[in-house]
């Protein structure tokens, strides 16, 4: 059957979008500009019903959604939580999201759930695993999915592959597509001692839908090095803003999300990150 | 060959700061990765504390920040969440409050809890549609004390032997308690979105715990009325009405 509902988006578009919190609601409803599109995360949103999901259903008339897990454990040792599958399905079943992603980590074992993206190793063993993961994800919600790069605080020594190769093998043995996160590229980079614009240059842009910009806090280690948080609490940083315009340039454009999860600003200034977004976007010549 | 780092491994050195860092988690230096590591241990302490205090905003204040978070600091390691639905995390708490020696003294707590579980449980309950209040005038009363009434999802019931509604309203409102002894019930309704806490009576109680196990209209009212010859019916259909509490009437077949 032919849908033409016109709340049904089946793509993001390329213009900037921000992680959606329930207190901007009425504004978000009254006036979004220059937003475009909004981002959940798809746990919040697994109740039975009441305000959230009430939410979620009038925006989801008015903006293209892009559903973001994070708790799916994709890197985990273990098979995949069948229930969690089964919510997920029955969450992109009704909403009929523009876009539906994940993350190169994990979070739940035997003790629990933790609520925190966990690192992996990248190896041939690794790589299979996460693989027939997502293999399992697809095959069970029944679409293609977007895996982001994760932020890393340090290294595994039994690591063989690099990050990027390890995201192109990933996508090209399953099909699926890849989320950039600028600030989590910044984030490795600075923590592993590394050049994030090489990064970039390695990564299969060709096969990125969408983008992610959000703020970090700067700390050391115990030699004092610098160690970068990823907390999503901050403005982008501007060695962030500039690598994300080298992305554009380099990628062309795509849908760019303003994340900002811990304390919380006034809309205002989340729109007008999400207009800093927009004006990269505008005046990049591909 | 490096030695690999298991995610038992990872997670048991995660919940446990006296561990050491897992030996192939390492610095640019190839050093092992204490601070780096303490980044995780220390994010998921208080992504799950300040979820605790989300769910439990009275425990908190009536605990004060400091010792709820040192408390949440035990209990996340004794109940990590079981499922990544953080809008259920904490069911353990009632219990873990009712066990653990420093609140003894503060017995009530635990019964707190519960009525934060339950207003939180009812926030994430389904929607349903509501009855009319003209459905149930409408009815015949004999044919009303044979029927059945489907409550809500939303709908919450509990018998305390502790006031926890005084003590609920005085750490949500600016209300001063009157009344911060004795036994009290409560009853949670959700009219559209937010949940309203009502304190009622036994008989009150007794009614609504027999609609909700499916007990007919005159089992119920006999309930309430073995408790409380005065029982005033009026007072609790309005709360429902008003709660959008009752979706269905079963009658028996008119036949």
């Amino acid at each position: 059957m032919l849908d033409v509902s016109p709340h049904r988006f089946d793509r993001l578009p390329d213009s900037a979008g921000v992680g959606y919190k329930p207190q901007h609601f009425s504004e978000i409803m009254n006036d979004a500009s220059p937003v475009e599109w909004l981002e959940i995360h798809a746990e919040n949103y697994m109740g039975d019903g009441g305000r959230p999901i009430a939410q979620l259903r009038a925006l989801s008339e008015r903006f293209p959604i892009s559903v973001h897990g994070v708790g799916l454990s994709i890197g985990g040792e273990g098979p995949l939580d069948r229930d969690h599958l089964d919510r997920l399905k029955h969450l992109i079943d009704w909403l009929q999201p523009a876009s539906f992603s994940e993350h190169l980590a994990w979070s739940t074992h035997d003790m629990g759930f933790m609520n925190d993206l966990l690192p992996l190793p990248y190896t041939e063993e690794t790589l299979a695993r996460i693989c027939e993961h997502i293999d399992h994800v697809q095959e069970h919600v029944g679409r293609r999915m977007l895996l982001e790069n994760p932020s890393a605080y340090l290294n595994f020594a039994e690591t063989q592959i690099p990050e990027t190769e390890f995201l192109r093998e990933t996508a090209a043995r399953t099909g699926c597509g890849l989320l950039f996160d600028v600030n989590n590229v910044f984030i490795s980079a600075t923590n592993q001692k590394t050049d994030p614009y090489s990064y970039i240059d390695a990564f299969p842009l060709d096969l990125v839908s969408e983008i992610h910009l959000a703020g970090h806090e700067e700390d050391t280690d115990e030699n004092g090095d610098p160690l970068l948080i990823d907390s999503h609490g901050t403005p982008v940083a501007e060695p962030v803003w500039e690598m994300y315009r080298y992305t554009i340039k380099r990628g062309g454009i795509k849908p760019s999300l303003i994340e900002w999860d811990n304390d919380v600003p006034e809309w205002q200034t989340l729109a007008s990150e999400a207009a800093r977004a927009t004006q990269v976007l505008q005046t990049a010549t591909v | 060959m490096t030695e690999a780092v298991t995610q038992s491994e990872f997670i048991a050195a995660l919940l446990d700061p006296d561990r050491a860092t897992p030996s192939g988690l390492v610095d640019p230096q190839n050093n092992v990765a204490d601070k780096r590591f303490a980044v995780y241990r220390n994010n998921v302490a208080v992504s799950l504390t300040e979820a605790l205090i989300v769910a439990y905003p009275v425990i908190h204040k009536l605990l004060g920040d400091e010792f709820f978070k040192a408390l949440a600091g035990v209990h996340l390691r004794q109940f990590p969440p079981r499922s990544p639905l953080m809008m259920h995390y904490g069911e353990d708490m009632p219990a873990f409050l009712e066990g653990f020696e420093p609140v003894a003294a503060y017995p009530y707590l635990a019964d707190v809890a519960r009525l934060e579980l339950a207003i939180r449980k009812s926030y994430h309950a389904a929607d349903t549609t509501p009855i009319s209040p003209e459905d149930l005038q409408n009815l015949p009363p004999d044919v009303l004390m044979q029927s059945r009434l489907t409550l809500a999802p939303s709908l919450k019931v509990m018998t305390s032997n502790w006031p926890i509604h005084a003590i609920y309203v005085a750490n949500t409102t600016d209300t001063q308690p009157t009344n911060l002894s004795g036994a009290q019930n409560v009853l949670i309704i959700r009219p559209e979105f937010d949940p309203e806490v009502h304190r009622i009576t036994d008989a009150e109680a007794a009614f609504l715990t027999a609609l909700s196990e499916d007990k007919t209209f005159a089992t119920a009212l006999e309930a309430a009325a073995n408790l409380d010859a005065g029982f005033d019916l009026s007072r609790t259909l309005g709360l429902l009405l008003a709660g959008a509490a009752i979706t269905k009437i079963s009658s028996p077949k008119e036949t």
